[in-house]
Order: C-alpha cells, then structure tokens, then sequence
C-alpha cells in the first residue's frame, strides 16, 4: 500500500478464538477510532460453535465515511491461529499487508504465508499475564493502536467507557495490558491513520439491523411481531426496548406464520405494524402477504436476507431473496418491494416503507440483508426526513361505506374498528366493493385493477434510484451491492472511464419510464449482484425494454461483492 | 334458566346481523352459532362498531360476514394469530375468533396452543362437526377413528384429540361446551367466555348436515348439561375433562389468570431514540 | 318470567308489562326466523319452501303487531330488567336444526304447526298458573290466536300431496369452495 493511501483508511481485522475477546476488541477500537475523527464500519463472522469458536472482527477505518468493506485487509492481527484458515476466503491479504502475530501461536497456516504479508511478532498471551486481570486482547489492542498510530489514550478511554466506573481495576489492568502492548509492538511499515485530537460532533454508530429499527418507529409503526431469525433478530431485539417508549408494542409470536397474521391484525385495527425474518421466515409469511394485498391492509416486511435456499448459511449474505420478494404470492398480488442501498439507507428505506405501506393500504416488503443488517458504521448523523404519512380513512359520519370502492386512484378509505358505520369485513376471498365474497368477473377484475391502479399510480418521487455520473456505460445494481460498486465507479472515475451508476432502491413495481430516462444514452449496462442467477438481471429483462447491451454479472455469497472486483468488471465493460 | 346479569337494552339481536346471506347449508349448526352470537352481543349491549370477529377459512369461517361487526375473513388456520395482534394493538375493542375443527385444531394447531398459554382476551369460538366441510368431508383432528372418507377409507384409525383438554393443559382462562341445538345456551357460553378476561374457549358442537348426517340427531340425544357446577381448579377440571365423554355442556373451567396485555410505557417522540445511536 | 317452554314450569311474570314483552320477544323470534329461513330457502333455490316460510313470517309479523296493539302502554319504557336475550328458543321459532334444503312443503308446513302448538300450550300454561287476571286473561287470548294459526296451517297441508319418498335426492355432488 502506499503511504498516500495508508492515511485515508485501513482495513484491520483481529482473529481469535476460545472467547478470547476478538468481538469486543474489535468494538473497542472502532471506538477508539472514532473518537479520533475517523469513521469507521465494523463486520464479523464466526465458527459454528455457539461459544468458544474462532471469529474475526474486521474493521474499516477511514477519514471518508465507508459502507462496505475495502478489497483486502491491511492489517491481520492474529491472537492464536485457531482455524483461522476457515476465514480464509474472507480475508483477503497481499504482499503489503502485516500480519501482527502472537510467537506462541504455533505454525502460521499455509494461506497466510502464501499472502507474502510482513510478520511482526508481540508476545501478546506473556505479557498479559504478567499483568494482573491483564488481557491478551488489550495487550494486541495497545501493539496495534501503536503500529497504526492511534494513540495509546483513546483506546484505554474507549475500554474504560465499554466497562464502566464500576471497575476501576479492571480498566486499569487494561490500562497497563495496552501500555505493554504498544512498548513490545514490532516495528512494521505500516503507514499511519490520519486522526485528529478531538471527536467530531454529530456522527452516529449504529448497524443496519439497528437502523432499520429506528427508521420504522421513525415511519409510525406502533406494532410488531417477530420470530426470531439470523439475521433479522436484532431488530425485533432493538425494537423490544425502543417502541414501548413510543407508544407500541412487541410480541414475540410462536412463528412466522404468526407473527404476519398478527401485524395484519394490528394494522387492521389502524396501527401501522411491522415485522423482521430471513428468507425461511419470508417463505412462511407468503399465503399471509396475499391476504394483505387482497384485503388492503398495510403492513412491512423486512426480510434482511442470508445465503439460501433452505438454512443455508444463515451469517451470510446474499441478495438471493428478490424472486420470493417479487413473486413468491400466489395470484396477481401487486405490492411493493424495496432495498437500502447502504448500511445508512437502511434508516431512510425503513421509514419510507412505512410510509409507502400506510400510503398504498399494501405490504411492504424491504430487502435489507446480513450484510448490511449486522455491519456496524460510523457516520455523519443521517439527515432528518419526514413524510406526509397518512392512512386514507373515511370521513365521519360514515354515511354508505363501501370498504373497497373503486377510486380513481385506487386506494380507498379504510375504516377502523370503533368508527361507528364503518363495519366491513375485510377478506381473502375475491370480494365487491362493499367487501362481500364475489366469483363475479367483473368484481374480480375490478378489484384486481383497483389495487394494480393504486401501486401504478402512486409517485414514487425520486427515491426509487440513486443515479449518479453519465457515460455510456452503466452499472444497474440494487440494495448491498450499491456501496462496492459505488467506491468502484468513483475510483473508475479517477483512471479516467466514465461510468453512470443506477442503483435501484424501489424493485417492485418497476419504473420503465423513470429507468428509460435513466439509461439515455447509455450503451452497454453491466447489471451487478449477489445472486447467483442474476435475479435483479432476470427481473430487468422481464419488466424494462433496455436498447443497452445488458451483461449480468451475478456473483453468489456469502463473499461480499468487493470495490476491485467491481472495478475490473468496469474495466472490461468500458472496453469496446 | 340461570338469568344473567342483564344490560339496558340498547341492542337487539338483529342489530349484529349483516345483509350477507350465509351460504350454509339449511340445518348446518353454523346457523344457530350465528343467531347465538348475536343474542349474545344484543345481551352485553356491545355497540356493533366495538366488536371485531375474526376468522380463518372453512364453513364455520364464513361467520364474520354474516356479522353487523368488523370483521376479518383471514387465510386457514392464522385467526388466532390475527386476532392477537388486533386484540394487543386495540384493546379497546371485543375480539372474538370464530373458527372450525380443521381450521382452529389441524392447520391453527400450534396458534391454538400459544394462544392458550399466552391469554391474551379473546373468545375464541370453535364450531366443531368433526369434519372438514369447506373442502367435502375429510377427516379431522376430532374426527372418529372409524369415520370413513374418500381420503380416509375406513376411517383414519387414529385417535381424535380432546382440544378442551389441550385448552386447559396450555393455559386457557376460561373453557366451555356447547351444542347448536340450544340456541339458548350458546348465547349464554359466548356471554360468559366475552366477560371472562383472557383466553375464553367455546367448543360448539356443530352438525354438518352435508357431510355428517349422524351428528344433528345423535347429538340432541346425548348432549347433556354437565351435572357439576364449574371449577376454577384446573387439577379438577383436568379430571373431569379427561374422563368426559365428550358431550358435557356448560362452562367446564374457568380460572383466574390475568391476560396477557402489554403496555406501552410512555408515548415519547421517537426522535430521542437518537440518544441510541449519537456518539 | 322464571322459566320459559320447559316442561312442566309454567311461567309466571311480575307484571303485565313482563308479560308482554315475553310474548313479544317471542314473535319476533318466530318472525325473525321465518324470515331467515325463507332466505336460506332462497339461496339454496327452494323456492317452494322460501315462500311458505316468507308466509309464515308475515303472519308472525302481523301478530308481533298485534300483541304491540294490545299492550298498548304496558310497553313503554321498554323491556322489564329481568329481560334477557339468553332465554333458551321461544316455543314458536322453527329449530334451525330441523330444516333441509329439499325439504318439502309438507314437512316446512309441519314444522310450523308444530311450532304453533308449542305456542299454544306454552299460553295456556301460562294462562292457567297466572295469578293477575289481566295476565291470565291476555294469555288466554294468546293461546287462542296461536290454536287458531293451527287450523290455518292444517288447512294449508292439505293443499299439498303426500312426500315423494324421494325428496332428497340430490343429483350433483355437494361443491368445494375454499
Ligand atoms: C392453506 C390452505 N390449505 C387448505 C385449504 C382448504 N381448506 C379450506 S377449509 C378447510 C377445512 C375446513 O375445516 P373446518 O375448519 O373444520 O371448517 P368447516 O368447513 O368444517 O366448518 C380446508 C382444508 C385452504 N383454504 N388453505
Ligand atoms: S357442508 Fe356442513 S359445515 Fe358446511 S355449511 Fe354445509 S352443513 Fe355446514
Ligand atoms: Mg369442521
């Protein structure tokens, strides 16, 4: 690496294993990092085992604010060598990486020294002990603050803030475990992390699954129900002690299948409602999603996606749930699908599908995904949106109500339990206007009008993409894949190839008009993913007539979708 | 007759009905549920518009409709589940959950088991005929073992399940048997079951007259008022209610529990959540 | 009112007023279910038996008026506190058991003779253990209209020809719905 690019950021990620304290490590220097000015992004990946297994926390630190992780790892702290190899394919190291390691650790595994990374050694696990309470982490932490340039001081406040006054010993064992660890760092030539003194003001850590969660209360939700699921469950987890502050509930349902039919019920008695799962828990939910479609009532699901089919890899990601999205319903069910598109967005995709759900009287589904679900940041605090969220309901008195009646803009007015004279049954059944079960045609055929008029006509507004730069050749991507391939086109800019990103944050209905506009001139469009049938690519081609050459480069999870690979892809795509 | 406390009379019967003709068959039990239900609305004096049914999909499913209430006409087997989260969102409101014996005990098995134990205040009304109706005739989880069907040749030869048992094994607050040809006595069941606070569990013996032609008469004749008064002991209850023979009518168990509702703690504006996240 | 159509318990009433409104409730539960079972008749096509029943209905009807007539103030104020609507099925409705889709007008026909004679002893035996005068002297009249809804519905059965051994036959198979 060079020295220039050394001071913009690093990517550093400790390995260990037996409970050793890589996590929390890890936690503790984005901390420390981000009190020096420096934003950050944090994920991890474990072993199988529930305790005890080996993990890796791998950080990005920079001066620019980051939402998905660089190419390679500058740093490979190691504090054992546990089978480490399993993270091989995760960790991605080169000639110019260091690898900081412990010489207890025994034999380094074979695809670290194949990286041809420079080794330097601290005697992590001796010099822990003869600290009292001395930790090996806090010893690799104080060798690695000293060979990135992180000062010795904010790591110490950073474990002092994470354990609390209560424990003076504690922190000060600490204390003297990372003041050892950075008089015994090796001398490596790692250039050092541009810090200032002081902790910028306004900036937020939270992760996507988090942001999620606060971007639905943020939309109005005042109910949800969950079961939980990797790795959805620290949202219905941070939801549990945020909404009853807000005037709402959390239940914990006994499975999917209940706690769809249970948000369908608050909504239906006039909350808006939500819950979170993965694809197995999607899957179950989908014969209730149609009852929400055909009954009109609004509701969100957040599916924060994992490498399928079936179990598969439940800590992975991948953007492999698009199709169930899209059309896992049975019948004509139009409703709406959406992505963030970082790990920021979640917040702002989260409140606008509530506010899309309230708006249409329709699910909601938003594909977030592990990877963006579980990464922590560091950022700017997000800018503040607000939207005229309001459930269309009748006007009092209610004189002749008809639950379903055939507007002109589709959504009709919705009555609530308690509005005297609004009494309907909402149904399943194909029904009339009043509500009641029909196997007319021109019922059938009306309603289903009714509620494909209501998504068609509805103004999206200029959140349905992101568009940036022009050329006449276009990367077409959506949700997670948008951060690497937006890092790859603004480096592409910087070797001269212009490149037009369109990034879709609204996947269902699609937008051919808005996308036509959106793809001008463009020649040829490299449509990027994490699938591995090119699902976003498949779905393109069956809703938008593209006069671009389309070339679809899906790559499967659970590897993330990296900057440089991004980037060759637009090397080659630039390429007549 | 046990007279009941009564209300002004500020409803009448027909106030809780709709103009949807039922589609069930003339002689179905389901028809008598429904005139029950509305004495037992017009009896509390419920305003049509405070009063939500909820259902899943079979015959007996069809009941909301037929209801001047709000109402929910679900997907199989999920109307506890919808029930619950209407019923915790707005308490406000009398929930009550109309289903049938493949829809509340096969399909809806497991929400019958967490909507017991979780009590949550809801009626939950289960017109059981021991059969599926909708779907012409197959057997059901309270179907006898020698009831021959087209998919059952024979009969299944597996044992039927007793789901007042279950009811009271699970934790639900309040159980009952009724039989549709005391018209009386149902409105009566569903009265109790509405003023009961938590999980309320009415099994109506329901005829199918299409499909079980042996139930409308063989039940008249062996239905009878059980000879004990209610207990609120679930160990007696569970005695009675596994040695019964399946035709005991009357509130069978009705105990103490205090619903499941949680509350709100306060109603702060969402954007001091920010504290959560501000570094 | 202590107790209604079980046998052996006549009822008896507090009050003209709870008298009337007893009698009343019942007519419009007989009314009420008439016309209810004239709709299931309809739905189901019986047409035959949807307008016996719709008959029945109006008669029950003009009798529910009648007994509205006779109370005259006695009613006011609406019904008597120990009113309730978890009496068990008044003597005159129709079981909602007891009818068939193919039912013929013979068997609808007896059904509600059968109804009507309930009602009938169901007002003498009022009549009888009444103390009031006033009490006993409209229950008497009342078991006297309902003996006479008898004759008329025996001289309707007699219109009618014996069943057809046959009646319910059904040629189509019952449909799947949902
Ligand atoms: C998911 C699903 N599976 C199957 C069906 C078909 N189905 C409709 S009703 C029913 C059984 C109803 O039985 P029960 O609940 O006893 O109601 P009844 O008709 O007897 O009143 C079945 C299997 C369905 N509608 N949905
Ligand atoms: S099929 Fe059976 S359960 Fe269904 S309406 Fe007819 S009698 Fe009732
Ligand atoms: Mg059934």
């Amino acid at each position: 690496m060079s020295a220039s690019q050394a001071a913009e950021g690093l990517s550093i990620v400790l390995t260990g294993s037996g409970g050793a304290g890589v996590m929390t490590a890890g936690q503790t220097l984005l901390e420390a990092a981000t009190s020096c000015g420096l934003y950050g992004l944090m994920t991890r990946s474990t072993g199988p085992q529930i305790r005890g297994g080996e993990a890796a926390a791998m950080l990005r630190l920079s001066t620019k604010p980051v939402q998905c992780p660089d190419d390679k790892f500058d740093i490979l702290l190691a504090l054992d060598f546990e089978n480490v190899q399993r993270f091989a394919a995760e960790l991605p190291l080169d000639s110019r990486s260091v690898i900081v390691a412990d010489p207890s650790a025994g034999e380094m595994p074979a695809f670290l020294k194949a990286s041809g990374a420079q080794v330097g050694y601290v005697e992590m696990k001796k010099l822990a002990k003869t600290v009292a309470g001395g930790r090996i982490s806090m010893v690799a932490l104080g060798a690695l603050a000293h060979v990135v340039g992180l000062p010795e001081s904010a790591i110490v406040e950073a474990v002092a803030a994470s354990l609390g006054r209560k424990k003076p010993e504690a922190v000060k064992a600490s204390e003297d475990a990372v003041r050892l660890g950075a008089v015994n760092a090796p001398a490596l030539a790692v250039p050092k992390l541009r810090i200032s003194t002081a902790r910028p003001a306004g900036r937020w850590s939270f992760t996507g699954n988090e942001a999620t969660g606060f971007g639905v209360l943020k939309g109005g939700v005042k109910f949800v129900a969950g079961y939980p699921i990797t790795p959805a469950t620290e949202i219905l987890e941070w939801l549990a002690h945020t909404i009853p502050q807000c005037g709402g509930e959390l239940l914990q349902a006994e499975d999917e299948l209940a706690s769809i039919n249970m948000i369908i019920g608050a909504s239906f008695g006039g909350k808006p409602a939500m819950t979170a799962t993965a694809g197995p828990g999607l899957s179950l939910m989908t014969e209730a999603l149609g009852l929400a479609v055909a009954s009109e009532t609004p509701v969100v699901v957040v599916d924060v996606m994992r490498s399928g089919p079936s179990t598969g890899i439940a800590t992975k990601s991948e953007q492999s749930d698009l199709n169930i999205a899209v059309y896992g319903l049975h019948g004509d069910a139009p409703h709406v699908v959406v992505a963030p598109l970082s790990i920021s967005d979640c917040l702002f995709t989260a409140q606008w599908s509530v506010h899309l759900a309230e708006s249409l009287q329709t699910p909601v589904v938003m594909l977030s995904d592990q990877s963006l679900g579980q990464a922590r940041v560091v950022v700017d605090r997000p800018q503040d949106v607000t939207f005229d969220t309001k459930r269309l309901t009748p006007v009092d008195p209610i004189e002749v109500y008809e639950r379903y009646a055939l507007t002109e803009s589709g959504v009709s007015p919705m009555s609530l339990p308690g509005m005297a004279g609004g009494q309907y049954t909402a149904d399943g059944l194909t029904h009339n206007a009043r509500g009641t079960p029909s196997s007319q045609a021109q019922d059938h055929v009306a309603q289903m009008d009714k509620r494909r008029r209501k998504i068609d006509r509805f103004d999206f507004g200029e959140h349905w993409a992101e568009i940036e730069g022009d050329g006449d050749l276009a990367i077409v991507t959506w949700g997670s894949s948008t951060a690497p391939v937006r890092e790859a086109v603004a480096r592409a800019r910087e070797e001269g190839i212009s490149v037009r990103i369109i990034a879709l944050r609204l996947i269902s209905p699609p937008q051919p008009k808005l996308f036509e506009a959106a793809l001008k001139g463009v020649r040829r469009a490299l449509v990027i993913e994490q699938s591995h049938s090119g699902q976003l690519w498949r779905y393109l081609r069956a809703h938008y007539d593209m006069a671009a050459e389309i070339v679809s480069i899906p790559q499967p999870g659970p590897l993330p979708i990296r900057p440089g690979e991004a980037l060759a892809y637009i090397r080659k795509g630039a390429q007549a | 007759m046990n007279m009941i406390q009564t209300q002004p009379h500020a409803y009448k019967p027909a106030d809780y009905k709709s103009a949807v003709k039922p589609v069930w068959c003339p002689g179905c039990g389901d028809h008598s549920v429904l005139v029950s239900f509305q004495r037992a609305m017009a009896e509390l004096a419920l305003p049509p518009e405070q009063v939500a049914v909820v259902s899943g999909i079979g015959c007996s499913s069809r009941l909301p409709a037929y209801t001047n209430c709000y109402g929910f006409h679900g997907v199989h087997g999920r109307s506890l589940a919808l029930a619950t989260g209407l019923k915790v969102a707005r308490p406000d409101i009398t929930v009550i959950v109309a289903s049938g014996d493949g829809d509340g005990f096969s399909i809806g098995g497991n929400h019958f088991l967490h909507a017991c134990r979780r009590n949550v205040d809801l009626t939950y009304i289960v017109m059981d005929n021991r059969i599926y109706g909708m779907t012409k005739g197959q057997p059901s989880p309270t179907t006898e073992p020698d009831w021959d069907t087209a998919i059952s040749p024979g009969g299944t030869g597996v044992s039927p399940f007793n789901p007042l048992v279950i009811a009271l094994a699970s934790g639900a607050n309040f159980i009952a048997r009724g039989f549709t040809g005391d018209v009386g006595s149902c409105a009566r069941l569903i009265v109790e079951a509405v003023r009961t606070p938590g999980f309320s569990f009415v099994q109506l013996l329901s005829p199918c007259v299409t499909f079980r032609d042996d139930q409308q008469k063989e039940w008249k004749k062996v239905t009878h008022e059980a000879m004990v008064p209610e207990t609120d002991d679930p160990g007696r209850a569970a005695r009675r209610l596994m040695s019964d023979d399946g035709f005991n009518l009357g509130i069978l168990f009705r105990g103490h529990r205090a619903p499941y509702q949680p509350k709100p703690l306060a109603d702060l504006d969402v954007a001091r959540l920010e504290a959560e996240f501000a570094l | 009112m202590k107790s209604l159509d079980k046998p052996g318990s006549a009822p008896t009433f507090d009050s003209v007023a709870e008298f009337f409104a007893q009698a009343l409730a019942i007519e419009i539960e007989a009314w009420e279910r008439y016309g209810e079972l004239a709709d299931q008749m309809e739905t189901h096509n019986n047409h035959v038996i949807a307008d016996i029943f719709r008959k029945m209905a109006h008669i029950e009807g003009m009798h529910r008026d009648e007994i509205k007539r006779r109370a005259g103030d006695a009613l006011v104020g609406g019904r008597p506190a120990s009113f309730s609507w978890l009496a068990p099925e008044g003597p005159e409705a129709i079981d909602l058991g007891d009818v068939h889709y193919k039912m013929t007008p013979r068997q609808a026909l007896m059904l509600a003779r059968h109804n009507e004679e309930r009602a009938t002893r169901y007002f003498e035996a009022i009549a009888e253990a009444a103390t009031d005068p006033e009490i006993k002297a409209f229950a008497q009249i009342m078991a006297e209209d309902e003996r006479h809804h008898v004759v008329l519905v025996d001289q309707w059965l007699d219109k009618f020809d014996p069943d057809d051994p046959d009646w319910a036959e059904d040629l189509d198979p019952p449909v799947i719905s949902e």
